[in-house]
């Protein structure tokens, strides 16, 4: 086998083409998914007509809100382009300029104002469905935000009425201010004047008036508390079921390493058992030179060992730009190892089929490249027999174990990782059995 | 002649298809010997069961694979390999006690010491059929059996070839060799097996398949060939070369 893997890299070293391509394309491959991965969404640019005269307020109880302040709410959830009429919005949507636009229409202060009809804004898409179910979903989501921030406004205006009617003070109305009496003043202040009244109707009806005045300070209270309610009815409290939550960008980098593992120790392993075929060499290695499984183990070794090496550099790179634990790498580097055997396997199995190699890279890549994808599929977006399927291939396709296995050692994440890692040594068995039978089943 | 070679009651099936049917033979030390016939007679499933490549269904073959030298139709070397090192590599493989003896003396044999350090992929088709029948030899086998060796060749490549293992075979190499060309085993070969559907239907000298062709000597041995075959019954006599 020594010999073997001394030719191999020798070859190797010969293909500086092939080597660079096979480090540069996973590379650039999983730096495209780790950015794609750990950024995030970027605000939509949305064009904003604000038709509202200048200064326009809706008058809650006592207190204004100014309607401008929704247009601030809309816009600080959005990369907003200003213009100053319908016509212009709609040119900007559809010189793509703009995902989508909003026109606030003048009688929004209005509406809003009345109590008995919803403020209404205009929102215009344009593009194909993909694009418009990306804009849609996108000025939805900012417009509840800018929804629930103005709400909060005018929440605000209200409780503040309501406080001063509950607890009196300095009243501007019509330009005058007027020193109104809070409700909470009055039941002491009637208990006063009922001590001094006789029995009698007009002390009864002074009682009555106390106790209103006491039951409608209780629940106008209470009322702040249902606006709140009213304005924001379900508040978020996520609970992490287990394990430690993978930051996004070092999950990314994961994802990222994960990637190029497996394009590097499937493409080598593959290219290296097709290679012997394609330069006729098999059946005269195979004649007493060298069994199969000592040809196979090598490939799988050789392959495994280049994924593994680029794949370390990748995470110690990666680890100059995005905190990792430095006290861990022992773990990444079980993981590592453990992970690129399994493509190796994989690699090996997918060569022994092939003529060629060629034929063997397009293979390799071709079944590569879905099956990791479909290992990033998050429960729930998809139809739960559609992911008992995608559960099940990427159960028998090493990806998901690797990635879990990785994620483990370097984000602490669950499941364990001993668990990962028997699952990937069992993949490893199982495809170079596969890669036994292929090979002799080829000859 | 004291029998190096034994073929014994060789047989190979492929599911239904019956490709060799009990095919026996002897050969002795220096025997330069053609295997001919239609396609699909079975001549390279004979010659790859003889190098080990294949296991027979029945019957046996001695001596076993290690002693048997192997070259392929197409050269089984590796292109961004020297010839040193494509040598070296085989003789490091069969455990030789002096491997780079072993490539000094296969660079000698064959003529491309010249080469030694160029890739594989830069030679001739005839330079690189000669390191394929090196690589067949670099264990020294008293044995060689080649699957076409000078297909695809042109005449000048082939001439040089043919030089070389014609020496093989005058060192006491026992050599085998297919071929379609039946005017190199008539130039060469100092004895003609003739296969069709898996059976052997000749083994004798180049001179006596002129005989039983119906050509006298200094005929042609290929009209020799397609007239034996049509007089054995042979499926395709014309398809012979």
């Amino acid at each position: 086998m020594r010999w073997m893997l001394r030719k191999d890299l020798l070859i190797l070293g010969r293909s500086r083409l092939l080597v660079a391509l096979l480090i540069v394309y996973p590379v650039a491959i999983a730096l495209l998914i780790g950015f794609a991965i750990s950024r995030s969404p970027a605000r939509p640019r949305v064009a904003i007509v604000d038709e509202t005269p200048p200064g326009e307020t809706i008058q809650v109880g006592s207190q204004r809100v100014s309607v401008s302040r929704y247009a601030q709410q809309l816009f600080s959830q959005v990369q907003p382009i200003s213009v100053s009429s319908r016509a212009q919005a709609v040119a900007k949507v559809r010189s793509a300029e703009a995902l989508a636009a909003v026109v606030i229409p003048p009688d929004i202060a209005a509406k809003v104002a009345s109590g008995t009809s919803q403020g209404e804004l205009e929102v215009i898409y344009n593009g194909d469905a993909l694009e418009q179910s990306l804009a849609q979903s996108q000025i939805n989501s900012a417009l509840a935000q800018a929804n629930l921030g103005f709400s909060e406004g005018i929440q605000r205006a209200a409780a503040r009425t309501i406080d001063l009617l509950l607890t009196g003070g300095n009243l501007s109305v019509l330009g005058a201010n007027t020193n109104l009496i809070g409700l909470r003043e009055i039941p002491p202040l009637l208990a006063r004047v009922i001590a001094r009244e006789p029995h009698g109707a007009d002390r009864e009806a002074l009682e009555r008036v106390s106790s209103f005045a006491d039951f409608a300070a209780q629940n106008l209270n209470a009322s702040k508390n249902v606006l709140s309610t009213v304005g924001q009815p379900i508040r978020v409290h996520s609970t992490l079921l287990h394990g430690r939550r993978t930051p996004l960008d070092t999950f990314a980098v994961v994802v990222a390493v994960s990637v190029s593992l497996m394009f590097l120790g499937v493409l080598l392993a593959a290219g290296g058992v097709a290679l012997e075929r394609e330069e006729h060499a098999l059946s005269r290695l195979l004649r007493g030179l060298i069994t199969r499984e000592a040809l196979l183990a090598e490939k799988a070794l050789l392959a495994a060992g280049c994924a593994f090496i680029v794949a370390f550099a990748m995470l110690a790179g990666v680890g100059g730009f995005v905190a990792l634990d430095w006290s861990r790498v022992g773990l990444w580097l079980l993981a590592l190892a453990c992970s690129a055997l399994a493509f190796g396997a994989v690699g090996v199995a997918i060569g022994a089929l092939a003529r060629e190699v060629r034929a063997a890279s397009l293979l390799a890549f071709l079944l590569s490249l879905p099956l990791a994808l479909l290992a990033l599929v998050p429960a729930g977006s998809v139809g739960g027999g559609f992911y008992d399927a995608i559960g099940v291939v990427s159960f028998v396709f090493p990806f998901k174990a690797s990635l879990q296995a990785l994620d483990t050692a370097v984000n602490r994440a669950s499941p364990a990782l001993a668990g990962s890692l028997v699952h990937l040594l069992g993949l490893t068995i199982l495809f170079a059995a596969l890669a036994r039978i292929g090979l002799r089943r080829a000859e | 002649m004291s029998a190096v070679l034994r073929v014994r009651a060789v047989a190979k099936h492929y599911g239904e298809l019956q490709a060799l049917r009990e095919v026996s033979f002897d050969a002795g030390p220096g025997e330069l010997i053609a295997v001919v016939g239609p396609n699909g007679a079975g001549k390279t499933t004979l010659l790859s069961i003889i190098a080990g490549i294949q296991d027979p269904s029945a019957g046996s073959v001695s001596p076993g694979p290690r002693e048997v030298g192997w070259a392929p139709q197409q050269a089984s070397i590796y292109s961004r390999l020297s010839v040193a090192e494509n040598l070296e590599l085989f003789a490091r493989l069969e455990k030789l006690e002096d491997p780079s003896a072993a490539v000094e003396r296969m660079l000698e044999q064959t003529g491309l010491r010249e080469r030694a350090q160029e890739r594989a992929s830069r030679l001739s088709g005839g330079n690189r059929q000669r390191v394929n029948v090196a690589l067949g030899l670099i264990a020294d086998p008293p044995v060689l059996a080649l699957d076409e060796p000078s297909a695809s060749l042109d005449p000048g490549q082939r001439e040089r070839l043919w030089q070389f293992i014609v020496a093989l075979a005058g060192a006491g190499t026992i050599v085998l060799f297919s071929t379609h060309n039946v005017s190199e085993a008539q130039r060469y070969a100092g004895r003609v097996i003739v296969l069709a559907e898996g059976r052997l239907l000749f083994d004798d000298s180049p001179e006596a398949l002129l005989a039983a062709g119906g050509e006298g000597r200094g005929g042609d041995l290929e009209r020799a060939l397609v007239r034996f075959l049509a007089q054995q019954g042979a499926p395709d006599g014309q398809d012979a070369r």
